[in-house]
């Protein structure tokens, strides 16, 4: 089991208070498993990565257990998680295309990267070209300044630095938001790739863009208003999904073939909760059509057939 | 590109170009939209399909008249936009107005959201009695799906994304507006609310207004749009009917965006994507010549002429009939 995450709670300290953004997420990743993580913006998905990485101020961990390859990983201590950072757990950053240094040629950035973590930048060269031919960058983009290469360039350099190491986990962060349908497809397709190379073992893909990952992903994570909602096999969620949540959203999305005088799609009404006072029970209660006043109550996040999770009374009664 | 005759068309543009200079001392030139033509009926919805950098919103700006056109003309209902001036101007404001992007940037943060209202109101209905006013305000956001007791008196911090996207549209509304440039106005909304936003367009849509609806998406310009067009670099590549184009797209561009597409129907096939990067331009040559698969090295693929394929569905590529 490549990654296995135990009730991690993380809160965001403001003036008023704890703002809940990540309540309780207990799920693994496989070895080889590109997991798809979705959600409305504000439900969590950019707080579980960052906490799984840089959990810094205001973000604060509260309690869980996050273990990688069988290790403990100290996700509260930033001393101690340089060890992980890079090596184990690699991240592309939302912003990718604005996180190389602008001062720097590219070679040279990465040589003093990797100095700062002991390796030698003349040793990993050769491997980094050939990294760079695997998504079709052409060498001499290490002797340029970012500022010379397109968005989907930067993009595309940003995922070779990021996995130079080997990590075992990879957190690819809304990396195919900005990027225009024919670039979003030739990215999503290089992770693919890199997995099945085995460059990275298991690999967390942030997205809202569900169509993404049907495409790409084996299993589908969808969170709400800080906590865990359903998790299954990609087809599952999109074809059998079991939670009402994960069901409006899927219904929500346009597809090609899908216009309104035919087909009128419709939104979820309503918004979801303010979590520095979330309410009590199901986060979703208010805006669920088939709630019941079980839902007062918390749902617990479980199994109910085989890889498929999900936190609904409604779906553990039909079970029961 | 001709439309149809039946109908008034109420935009149109004729080979317009704008032409940016770039470089330090604006020594090079960026073609930014490149002889562009095509027209708008009363009650259409059109979209205006491209990646970054096609041109999509610089030709939204020249409808707006934010950005002077360098050649070519726009015509509104028959009058050209690049001479109006003063009154004419702000007529043509009450008729013309856009949405952009960004919900967020587009309000000042330090007064309150309806400060938008108050602002129309001074300049255009100063007559207007107060209670008159607010009756108007009112109704228009009742119109884009907002309870006014819920969103009035508030600060844009306070609103959500897809509340303060409403509120501009509720704004263009209450200048009884008759054409709307909606550029990506979606774009930065959660899913589970931009098809609300999406709903509303296409409801107004059925009082006479018209939309230019500028986007990259091409499911959601699928589910609004009657007519669709497909921009890279400046140029028109197709365009016409929105179901003749994405089920038959004749491009070799376009079939590439419609095979990259990503769905919820069916998975990505093996297509193998052109990944070079830009390269200069290349005189006379199609915009499309050096992405383009089926590009011959000879003289055919020269400046191609838009020319209508099939009823309603118009391509600029020459060889469209062999690919």
């Amino acid at each position: 089991m490549a990654l296995d995450i135990k009730n991690l709670k993380a809160y965001y300290q403001t003036l008023k208070g704890d703002v809940k953004a990540l309540d309780g997420a207990t799920f693994t990743v496989e070895d080889g498993e590109i997991m798809g993580l979705a959600g409305e913006s504000g439900c969590g998905k950019s707080t579980l990565s960052n906490t799984m990485i840089l959990l810094k101020p205001p973000l604060r961990y509260v309690e869980g257990e996050v273990s990688l390859d069988e290790e403990m990983v100290p996700v509260w201590d930033m001393k101690k998680m340089n060890k992980f950072r890079f090596r184990k757990i690699s991240i592309i950053p939302q912003y990718a295309m604005n996180a190389m240094n602008p001062t720097r040629k590219i070679g040279k950035m990465i040589s003093e990267l990797l100095a700062s973590r002991g390796v030698s930048y003349s040793k990993t060269k050769k491997e980094l070209k050939r990294r760079l031919d695997l998504v079709e960058l052409k060498h001499n983009v290490l002797d340029m300044y970012p500022i010379e290469l397109s968005g989907g360039m930067k993009q595309r350099m940003v995922m070779v630095i990021s996995t130079l190491m080997n990590p075992s986990l990879l957190i690819a962060d809304e990396i195919t938001s900005a990027l225009d349908v024919s670039t979003q497809k030739a990215v999503a397709e290089m992770l693919v790739e890199f997995r099945d190379r085995g460059i990275v073992k298991s690999l967390i893909f942030v997205t809202h863009d569900i169509s993404i990952l049907y495409q790409i992903a084996d299993s589908i994570m969808i969170m709400y208003a800080g906590k865990l909602v359903e998790k299954a096999s990609t087809d599952i969620i999109i074809k059998n999904a079991k939670h009402p949540y994960t069901r409006l959203l899927i219904s929500s999305l346009p597809d090609v073939g899908v216009k309104y005088t035919e087909k009128k799609l419709t939104g979820i009404p309503g918004k979801p909760p303010h979590l520095l006072n979330p309410p009590t029970g199901c986060r979703f209660r208010e805006r669920c059509p088939v709630a019941y006043e079980k839902c007062l109550e918390e749902p617990p996040f479980l199994e109910v057939e085989e890889g498929h999770f999900v936190a609904c009374w409604k779906e553990f009664e039909k079970n029961a | 590109m001709p439309a149809g005759r039946s109908l008034k068309k109420m935009l149109e543009l004729d080979k317009v170009s704008k032409i940016y200079k770039t470089g330090a001392f604006g020594g090079k030139k960026l073609v930014a939209v490149n002889n562009v033509s095509f027209s708008l009926k009363d009650g259409e919805v059109a979209s205006l399909i491209g990646e970054s950098g096609s041109g999509k919103s610089t030709i939204g700006k020249m409808i707006l008249k934010l950005i002077s056109i360098d050649s070519g003309t726009i015509k509104y209902n028959g009058q050209d936009i690049n001479n109006l001036k003063g009154n004419d101007l702000k007529e043509y404001y009450k008729d013309v107005q856009g949405v952009f992007q960004d919900p967020f940037s587009s309000y000042n943060p330090i007064f309150k959201a309806d400060r938008i209202f108050r602002i129309i109101r001074e300049e255009f209905f100063p007559e207007i009695s107060s209670k008159e006013w607010y009756e108007k305000v009112e109704k228009a956001l009742y119109d884009v799906g907002l309870n006014p007791g819920d969103v009035l008196n508030k600060f844009p911090h306070q609103l959500s994304g897809g509340q303060l996207q409403r509120f501009l549209i509720a704004r263009a509304l209450l200048l009884d507006v008759n054409f709307l440039v909606a550029d990506e106005i979606i774009s930065m909304l959660d899913a589970s609310t931009r098809i609300d936003v999406l709903n509303l367009l296409a409801e107004l849509k059925k009082r006479g207004l018209s939309v230019l609806f500028i986007t990259h998406d091409l499911s959601l310009g699928y589910y609004i749009s009657e007519k669709a067009i497909i921009l890279y670099r400046g140029c028109v590549l197709e365009s016409g009917i929105t179901e003749k184009i994405f089920d038959n797209p004749l491009h070799p561009y376009t079939k590439m965006l419609m095979a990259s597409v990503p769905r919820l129907d069916k998975k990505w096939e093996k297509v193998k994507l052109e990944l070079k990067a830009k390269q200069a331009e290349t005189e006379n040559k199609c915009v499309y010549y050096d992405r383009c698969p089926y590009a011959k090295k000879d003289e055919r693929c020269s400046n191609p002429e838009i020319v209508e394929a099939e009823e309603g569905h118009f391509v600029a590529c020459c060889h469209y009939g062999e690919v």
